[in-house]
């Protein structure tokens, strides 16, 4: 396959972005309780759906690395973890910005976000150590069992998070957003779906060639000639 | 079913992009003393730690005992004994410490570890191993590898870090070990003295195997090879 | 015999920490130091540093457990006895149990060397019950130990495994740290409201997942 596919669902999704937003940040009435900054949920419910799929795309990719041993599904797992730290460092940041006005502060740890944040540090561990092992073989290892257990802690921290901070709400569902206005939440999601698709894609490729260029399938050599001894005295 | 100790074909191991190891076929008898001979980088420490399982091969087949190492890994390797210049001992334990754990490991853990010593010329001392000269490293490493009763016995440079008196203590192990009916397989680039010791051997060059024939002949392929 | 080996692992583990004993009481000053540098931070107010003692505790436990942790693969791969140990051959599962039990065992040892200190540092008394306190600290020390042996073995032959273990172990540790804290908390101050079980479960449930977890995820590790 032609890697330069790969753009028709980044420039697809980018595009639907710009509809669904304009529909939820522009044409969709004013939320009633938070006012303007209510509208962040038509780009923050989006990113939240979408970071946490490929979070659990990461996690399929790792499991398949490790059964297969195949080096597609390693370089799967790596593009996958990095587009998932990436939405959710994005996450956490639409987070944050909508607890000031909402709560006065940028962080209230608040467990959705807090699980996401700690997913964020899992996640660059994995890429860090990656980067660190040179081995191919060893790496996807590595990068197979942290990734794994990085996603498998997120349901653990969350609970464990929601007890600890239990004077907490729970907030951010779709309730606030306007009915008639439930379109552009979902074109919304299905654009962050797209535009990550397209970005793993690109990505795989990209890492792919280059793994090739570094540890490529290599012809084995010819054999050599073998050495004929000389009956009596040796050497030629 | 083959009838070797050793069996490869077109054994193949891939580093990266560079081939350390390329199309090795070696046949070693039940009992024999196999020699490998070659230059740093010529492949050999990678040909033993596959035949060792320890590192596996990108190419080709291995036979040990006429089957796969992988039908039963467990059986196979408690057949194998390695001798690296890792030493595989932990440093903080004694020598005795060190044997009894892996005596104890292969479910022998009653029996007595001094007899191993007596064997390679080593006292009984309780201080570390981290104490321990190159030379009484390398004796207990041959301890080790004694105390494991291998079928096949990988050794790489025997003779390294000894003196010349251990130079005749080895030679009298080894010849001993494939006595009782063990096959020893020695890489070395000793090439002298090892020859003399040995049956059979081949030579290695950048990963392939550029001669085989009787031991003794081994140095004239050497000569033959690097001027 | 996977029991038997994992068995002999742990005592050949307790053995090494016995040859070398110095580093342990090394851990444990390294510990009560950080304790101590707490109580700098915070400054000499009683109320303020008692209440926070658990915190305290578990800190000083984590910080510490990324030494003894590392340590104990340092050993393994220093005299390259991993390798020596595949070709015995030893059960991966068995060399995994057998050095997470051994660790396990060293952070008990070091959380009940560490909180007399803490008792006259932060002017702690017992209000819960004593069972609750050996409860917490063998769970969440467990939870400390398991995903630890097997990120000291992932980190082990990586270039700057000191900074690395740390920085893969600490953010999974999360939910141990917030159950053994609350818990050690409850402790301390006592629990009327009977909050200790659902942490506590927590805290069981955490164990559960990464001590099984673990022995699968180590062979894979040790067979690459």
């Amino acid at each position: 396959m032609n890697d330069k596919l790969w753009f028709v669902p980044l420039v697809l999704g980018l595009v639907a972005l710009a509809v669904a937003h304009y529909g939820g940040l522009v044409m969709a009435p004013t939320e009633a309780m938070m006012g303007e900054v209510g509208r962040i949920m038509y780009a923050h419910v989006p990113t939240a759906w979408t970071g946490m799929l490929m979070g659990l795309v990461a996690f399929v990719f790792a499991c398949g690395s490790l059964a297969t041993s195949k080096d597609g599904w390693d370089i799967g797992t790596h593009a996958s973890v990095e587009v998932a730290t990436l939405l959710c460092t994005l996450l956490c940041i639409q987070g944050a910005l909508w607890a000031k006005p909402t709560w006065g502060v940028y962080w209230d740890w608040d467990p959705r976000l807090t699980s996401t944040a700690i997913l964020v540090l899992s996640f660059a561990g994995v890429l860090i150590l990656r980067a660190l092992v040179h081995d191919q073989g060893k790496r996807r290892i590595v990068t197979g069992v942290t990734t794994i257990l990085a996603f498998v802690n997120v349901p653990i921290t969350y609970y464990s998070v929601k007890w600890w901070n239990t004077l907490h709400q729970d907030m951010s569902s779709g309730s606030s957003i306007a009915d008639e206005f439930k379109w552009s939440l979902y074109l919304g999601w299905l654009a962050m779906m797209l535009i990550a698709v397209g970005l793993v894609g690109l990505r795989s490729a990209g890492l792919m060639a280059r793994l090739r260029r570094e540890h490529g399938e290599t012809a084995l050599p010819k054999a050599k000639q073998k050495i004929e001894l000389l009956a009596e005295k040796g050497g030629a | 079913m083959s009838r070797f100790a050793v069996e490869t074909r077109d054994l193949s191991r891939r580093f990266g992009r560079r081939w350390a190891l390329a199309r090795i076929n070696i046949q070693v008898e039940p009992g024999e003393r196999f020699l490998i001979v070659g230059s740093n980088g010529s492949g050999k420490t990678t040909l033993l730690r596959i035949l060792s399982t320890v590192l596996d091969a990108t190419h080709g087949d291995l036979l040990l005992f006429g089957q796969p190492p992988g039908r039963d890994p467990s059986w196979t390797r408690a057949q194998l004994g390695l001798l690296s210049h890792l030493h595989n001992v932990y440093s903080d334990l004694s020598g005795p410490e060190n044997i009894r754990v892996f005596l104890r490991l292969l479910g022998r853990g009653d029996e007595p570890v001094e007899p191993w010593f007596e064997r390679v010329g080593l006292e009984v001392r309780p201080d570390p191993v981290r104490s321990y000269s190159a030379g009484m490293m390398k004796r207990l490493s041959f301890a080790r590898l004694l105390s494991q009763k291998p079928q096949l016995a990988l050794i790489d440079e025997p003779y390294g870090q000894l003196d010349p008196a251990g130079f005749g203590f080895v030679d009298e192990l080894l010849t001993d070990l494939s006595e009782s009916g063990t096959t020893v397989v020695v890489a070395s680039h000793q090439v002298d003295r090892a020859r003399m010791l040995c049956q059979r051997a081949i030579l290695l060059d950048q990963g392939q195997l550029r001669w085989e024939g009787p031991a003794v002949d081994v140095a004239r392929a050497w000569g033959a090879l690097h001027g | 015999m996977i029991f038997r080996q994992a068995i002999e692992i742990f005592r050949k583990d307790l053995l090494i920490e016995w040859r070398g004993k110095a580093r342990f009481v090394a851990l444990a000053v390294f510990a009560a130091t950080i304790l101590l540098m707490m109580s700098f931070a915070i400054g000499p107010n009683n109320k303020e540093l008692q209440a926070h003692a658990s915190g305290y505790i578990w800190i000083a436990v984590l910080l510490t457990s990324t030494q003894l942790l590392a340590g104990s693969f340092q050993s393994e791969t220093e005299g390259g006895a991993l390798e020596g140990l595949r070709l015995l051959p030893v059960f991966p599962p068995s060399l995994f149990y057998g050095k997470a039990i051994a660790n396990w065992l060293f952070l008990v040892l070091l959380v009940v060397l560490v909180l007399p200190l803490s008792f006259a540092l932060f002017d702690l008394s017992i209000q819960g019950s004593y069972g609750l306190l050996a409860l917490v600290i063998l769970l969440g020390t467990a939870g400390v130990a398991a995903p630890g042996t097997l990120y000291a073995a992932l980190t082990a032959r990586a270039p700057a495994q000191q900074l690395m273990l740390p920085l893969l172990l600490f953010p999974l540790l999360v939910p141990t740290l917030l159950a053994a804290v609350k818990v050690t908390a409850l402790v301390f101050v006592g629990d009327p409201m009977g909050q200790a079980g659902g942490w506590l479960g927590l805290l069981a449930c955490f164990d559960v997942v990464f001590w099984m977890f673990g022995g699968v995820l180590f062979w894979k590790l040790v067979e690459s």
